[in-house]
């Protein structure tokens, strides 16, 4: 059975695409050296569009609006620029409402986009352009620390990275955050209140990496400004110790926290990327493998979520497990030495 | 090719589904189609393996384990078809696909409750969610609807309106902003149209949205005229539309395609035409309910007199969305469930956290309780909304309560995989409250939707496979509605063999009682209602009825309608408890 993979790796090849959401224009080339802050794209988009119903405000035929439409497809146009114009005893004019462009002309209407906003896609991580996708973006290749997470606010960023927690199941709270931590990539435990994450806003700090959440907290995560990162999940959990491990050894290390949402169709992940010089470049990670002895797995489903272990034996055919349920299961010796029957489909590997 | 000369050919019908993906063979046996074996494997749509074939073919591996057969080609691991003379291979493939992100929808329709309900419902039919609705009583400008459309970003939009040559300057508008907003938006990102409207203006549709949507269908009216609606056409079309959506967002569906030469379907369509079929064939008198609850969606079919109500909840399904349902319901509406004392911000906790892993499966005693207590609020919930949806006809004695069955057929992974029989029945009965008397099937190899894909290849198959007894029979259940409080007693009920030896029990409000009666025996069930409690037969009336045995016997379930609970915490786990120990644990 084929295993998915949860990345927690001292010295991989990282590769990651960065797009625009939307058409624009790319500023990087190929073999180019970027840094987390570079623009590397850039697209204006209209945030709304105004419809002109010349025929209608004119009340003639949609033949007879075009012929009296004084704007083209592309034109653009400054507020109260004239839009169309009928002649005659009772002259009419149309009038551009805002300031935009003319998206489409015909069947007697004329379609603006206007509210023009400005996307700026910057590098959010250093290394090596290696390659240009057309008017959406391009591919980043660099090598270092990456820690893979189960959830994120949707923001980068990147800073020092400031640990705060000395035991997996420490709870971040906001009197740690002081003001030497301004500008910090935060490495916190377990968030359980708003006046933490309002205390690192005011701050402001850079980051936040912490292992667990309660869910009552997710709306006031998504209105920080500042890249959240949940390493374990929603509840009181501890941290897993191989993120632990390698995160608290990276202790005052840039950092680049992409919190994106973790979206299982892409495969896009929220993850800390921490780069590190390299003589060889490594491998890049597999994204899957299959089960076998030896793999170190987290445990994804209690009873004992978030632990790491590893495979010591594959079951044979299907095993009856605790709850009554029979599926395909491994011995996974935890790290305190216990043994315990885990389903495969509750693991994931490790490396 | 016509059924006859194809009857004997061997059918493997795979489903795949957001958590599991499962291959299953149907073969001639004796002269008769049966259920013959099946495999299953984790699904693999999602990331990081992004192709479902991986799952399928992992499926049709441990098929052939159980059967001992080889199906797939040693060199190229593609399917071997049809069957070669050394009894390798199979002869035709039919597929379900429920796996893939919830099909963001926009319905467009012109009275608030007549058309834009139908082209609701059309949508409700499928895995989709509904995002933005249009219609004429909405007072935003034509390009603020647009900007509406387009920051919705949908998948697909489908557009009712008119009756046959009625209304067509109205849709017209709609159709422009429709079009507009597909115009808008980025080649790739377009949506599906479906158009089920007023058929005299079939040709502006093809001229307005052709060029723009992602892909445009033009239906039957699913208005045709006021008083009519007719939603069947459009399904299928829908059920086409979004296998073609699929297409475009999963890989391997495609080659699953091929294997099945153009067979594959939505599974929970494909329930749905089973339902229909089976309720025409049996010639249902009042109706036949099918409930699917699944790591998708959880999928309400019922059948009255031949026509049927679809009703697909993603939002109420187990898997990845399982945290939205608290969108719907408290999480002390979960709570009532569970004989665990379990704090409310746990079950939230466990909620957004279950949702993270949709494949993952309850490991400890306390977690199965607690993923069958969000099954059943999953159920309760989809249930009462499918019942909004049910014909005129098919009338409910009281407000509230469901209308008499025929018959309940429970499958999906969370009825299936459960522990043990008594808890599957216990989940049916708790999630849909059922009044009357009924025999309840479990659908354990989820093969209700299999069969409803296999029909379009062999009509017989069906029948023979579901006569052959593939549906796990749970017994017969007998639901008293009583005005009484717990403890008094309701009902006496005598069981009479067809040895003629007898079973009586007193039962009393609040309980569950289970009278004996094995599969394939049918016995003389008397009923004697006490304080004009309804037994299935009216207030008051009693009566003996034939009832047939399963792997429970006869259930009488006296609880009440609607369920009721008592508000001491202590006193509510310790009925639960009995409840379920009523039915074996």
């Amino acid at each position: 059975m084929l295993a998915p993979m949860l990345h927690v790796l001292p010295l991989t090849t990282i590769v990651r695409e960065r797009l625009l959401p939307v058409a624009g224009k790319v500023n990087a080339r190929v073999n180019q050296r970027v840094n987390p802050t570079d623009v590397i794209a850039e697209a204006n988009f209209a945030r709304e569009h105004v419809l002109l119903d010349v025929a209608r405000t004119f009340g003639v035929s949609a033949i007879a609006a075009d012929k009296m439409i004084k704007v083209n497809t592309g034109d653009r146009l400054t507020e109260g620029a004239l839009v169309a114009e009928k002649s005659g005893v009772f002259a009419r004019t149309i009038k551009a409402p805002r300031a935009g462009r003319v998206m489409v002309v015909g069947s007697g209407q004329v379609l603006m986009e206007v509210g023009d906003a400005r996307i700026e896609l910057r590098a959010g991580l250093p290394g090596m352009v290696t390659q240009v996708i057309p008017e959406r973006g391009v591919v980043i290749r660099t090598a270092g620390t990456l820690v893979q997470g189960v959830w994120g606010n949707g923001r980068i960023d990147n800073g020092l990275m400031v640990r705060l927690l000395q035991k997996p199941d420490d709870i971040l709270s906001a009197d740690q955050l002081d003001v030497s931590l301004r500008g910090s990539v935060i490495l916190g435990g377990h968030v359980r209140d708003a006046d933490t994450l309002k205390a690192a806003a005011e701050l402001p700090v850079r980051g936040l990496i912490i292992s667990s959440l309660l869910s009552s907290l997710l709306v006031p995560a998504y209105q920080m400004r500042y890249p959240i990162l949940v390493l374990d999940g929603f509840g009181t959990l501890p941290m897993n110790s191989a993120a632990f491990k390698l995160l608290t050894t990276n202790d005052k290390r840039e950092a680049t926290v992409n919190a994106e949402h973790f979206d299982r169709y892409s495969g896009n992940r929220p993850e800390v990327i921490i780069p590190l010089p390299i003589s060889t470049e490594p491998d890049e990670p597999n994204t899957y493998q299959a089960f076998a002895v030896g793999q170190t797995v987290r445990m994804r489903r209690p009873p004992n979520a978030g632990m790491i272990g590893a495979i010591s034996n594959l079951r044979p055919g299907l095993s009856l497990l605790p709850s009554g349920l029979r599926a395909r299961a491994a011995d996974v010796k935890l790290e305190n030495g216990e043994t315990v029957i885990v389903p495969l489909v509750n693991l994931e590997v490790v490396g | 090719m016509p059924a006859s000369l194809v009857q004997n050919e061997s059918i493997v019908a795979i489903d795949v589904g957001a958590a599991v993906t499962r291959a299953v063979m149907f073969d001639v046996v004796e002269g008769q189609y049966r259920f013959v074996a099946s495999g299953q494997a984790p699904s693999t749509a999602e990331a990081p393996f992004n192709d479902i074939g991986i799952g399928v073919r992992e499926a049709i591996i441990n098929l052939q384990n159980v059967m001992g057969t080889t199906l797939l080609g040693p060199q190229d691991n593609n399917l071997i078809a049809p069957s070669q003379p050394d009894g390798t291979g199979v002869d035709a493939v039919v597929a379900t696909v429920s796996a893939g992100p919830t099909v963001k929808t926009v319905v467009v329709g012109l009275l608030s409750d007549v058309s834009v309900q139908s082209a609701r419902r059309l949508a409700e039919s499928t895995y989709s969610r509904i995002v933005e609705t249009l219609d004429l009583s909405d007072h935003r400008k034509p390009d603020q609807q647009m900007d509406s459309i387009v920051r919705s970003r949908p998948d697909l939009v489908v557009l009712a309106g008119g009756t046959d040559g009625g209304a067509s300057r109205s849709i017209q508008k709609m159709l422009e902003a429709v079009g507009l907003a597909c115009y808008l938006m980025p080649m790739e990102k377009r949506p599906m149209v479906l158009y089920a409207g007023n058929q005299k203006l079939a040709n502006d549709v093809q001229e307005m949205l052709g060029g723009h949507a992602g892909k445009l269908q033009i239906s039957y009216n699913v208005r045709p005229s006021l008083d009519t609606e007719d939603l069947a056409p459009a399904s299928y079309e829908l059920a086409s539309l979004v296998m073609k959506l699929r297409q475009r967002q999963i890989k391997g569906i495609e080659e699953l395609n091929l294997w099945a030469a153009g067979n594959v379907l939505p599974t929970a369509y494909a329930g749905g035409r089973m339902i229909r079929f089976l309720s025409k064939l049996y010639e249902s008198t009042r109706g036949l309910l099918s409930v699917n609850v699944g790591a998708a969606a959880t999928s309400v079919a019922a059948g009255f007199a031949g026509e049927l109500t679809l009703g697909v909840y993603p939002q109420f399904g187990l898997g990845e969305n399982l945290a939205g349902i608290l969108q719907y319901t408290e999480v002390e509406d979960i709570l009532r469930w569970l004989q665990l004392d379990i704090a409310p911000n746990t079950l939230r906790e466990y909620l957004f956290q279950k949702s993270l892993y949709p494949a993952a499966i309850p490991a400890t005693v306390d977690e199965q309780a607690i993923m069958q207590a969000i099954a059943r609020q999953a159920l309760y919930l989809s249930v009462r909304t499918a019942q909004k949806d049910f014909p005129i006809g098919a009338h409910a004695s009281r407000t509230g309560l469901m209308p008499p069955l025929d018959l309940i057929l429970g499958g999906g992974g969370a009825l299936s995989d459960g522990t043990s029989l008594g808890q599957s029945l216990l989940l049916l009965l708790d999630g849909i409250q059922p009044v009357g008397i009924m025999p309840v099937l479990l659908d354990q190899n989820n093969l209700l939707p299999l069969l409803g894909a296999a029909s379009s290849r062999n009509q017989y198959l069906p029948v023979q496979v579901i006569e052959s007894g593939a549906f796990i029979g749970l017994g017969t259940v007998v639901s008293v509605i009583a005005s009484a409080n717990y403890g008094d007693q309701v009902l006496r009920a005598k069981l009479t063999y067809s040895d003629g030896t007898e079973t009586r029990a007193e039962v009393k409000f609040g309980g569950l009682e289970i009278l004996p009666l094995p599969t394939g025996e049918s016995a003389k069930l008397s009923l004697q209602p006490l304080r004009r409690a309804d037994a299935g037969l009216g207030p008051g009336k009693s009566g003996t009825v034939t009832v047939t045995g399963g792997a429970l016997g006869v259930i009488i379930d006296a609880r009440g309608r609607p369920l009721q609970f008592p508000s001491d915490p202590v006193r509510r786990r310790e009925l639960i408890k009995k409840w379920h120990y009523t039915v074996g644990g």
